[in-house]
């Protein structure tokens, strides 16, 4: 059960791993996008760190909705209103039982961008991380296994869709912006 | 005029030449555009959809876009705005264009959609 001390603890993770990792997922992000994933997740996750560190939230779903705000107004990217769209879901479920939160994540971005499995996109980190978490059985190997999955994958949605086939042989940005969440998480589980 | 246009493009200079084409056959047309991010680089921002919307002379709005994220903030812009927003998921300038004019001479938003379904790309 995170509380909002945990969620902190998550995001402070999370947001290590974007700025150091920042120009990889821009990298990710060139053959089959635009480039931006990286500077798009820093800056939305600066906005995040901003707007909760030092600050006094009443309880777990307040602190997701602050978090959900920044992210969809600062990323400025496709991931901004997924990852937006996700911790909006997530402070929806009331709790912070994390078995409830990753599928109600993925309810999310699902309902936001409509991606299914198999159309290279976060959704392939989600949707099994969803069904790892249920069975007390989500790992950093778990997490790796998904987002190398989308290597060999053929990207249908997003602007990866733009270059079709030849989006084959590149991990998706934006799966392996979601491993580092994922794995943030877990780390601030301990 | 009941109904009013916005564009949203991922480049300020997308939007405003949009406006700028289809303001010459729809003066009467209300036409706000959101382009591009705050700091005027390539994206789309959810508050600028809204102040879009809000700017429009019109209540009723026809909402045309280029590209991916553009689509999801339109999406999240519309849940929290009052006004009526009917998104179309056709090429931005022959279909913003095309329901501009038609809008112009009082076109009823059935027919103006039976057009646009011609030009749906995405
Ligand atoms: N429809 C979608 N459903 C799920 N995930 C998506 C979708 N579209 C894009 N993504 C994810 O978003 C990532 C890209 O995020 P990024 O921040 O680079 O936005 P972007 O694609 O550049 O945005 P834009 O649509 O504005 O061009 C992709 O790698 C993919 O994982
Ligand atoms: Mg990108």
């Amino acid at each position: 059960m995170l509380n909002v001390e945990d969620v902190k603890k998550w995001m402070e993770n999370f947001d290590n791993v974007i700025q150091e990792q920042r120009a990889y997922l821009s990298d990710l992000d060139t053959p089959i996008g635009d480039g931006d994933h990286g500077n798009n997740m820093a800056r939305g996750m600066e906005a995040v760190m901003a707007a909760i560190t030092d600050k006094d939230f009443a309880d777990v779903p307040s602190i997701f909705k602050t978090i959900a705000m920044s992210l969809i107004s600062k990323v400025g990217g496709a991931s901004g209103p997924l990852y937006g769209t996700a911790f909006m879901e997530m402070a929806k479920i009331g709790n912070g039982d994390v078995k409830e939160l990753i599928p109600a994540a993925l309810a999310g971005i699902e309902k936001r961008g409509k991606a299914v499995p198999g159309e290279k996109t976060m959704v392939d980190v989600w949707t099994p991380a969803s069904a790892l978490v249920q069975k007390d059985a989500l790992t950093v190997e778990g997490i790796d296994q998904a987002v190398e999955s989308t290597k060999e994958m053929v990207a249908t949605k997003g602007r990866a869709s733009y270059v079709g086939d030849r989006s084959v042989g590149h991990i998706d940005p934006g799966a392996m912006s979601s491993g580092y969440l994922l794995k943030a998480l877990l780390k601030a589980e301990g | 005029m009941e109904y009013g246009v916005v564009i949203v493009s991922h480049v300020a200079e997308i939007a405003a030449g949009v406006k700028r084409l289809i303001e010459q056959v729809a003066k009467d047309v209300s036409v706000t555009t959101a382009g591009g991010l705050e700091d005027g680089g390539v994206g789309t921002d959810m508050a600028r959809i809204m102040t879009a919307f809000e700017e429009n002379k019109a209540d009723k709005i026809l909402a045309f876009y280029d590209l991916g994220s553009a689509k999801m903030n339109l999406e999240m812009a519309i849940e929290m705005s009052d006004k009526e927003v009917h998104l179309y998921d056709t090429a931005l300038v022959e279909s913003a264009y095309t329901a501009a004019a038609l809008l112009q001479v009082n076109t009823k938003l059935e027919d103006v959609e039976k057009q646009l379904k011609e030009l749906k790309v995405k």
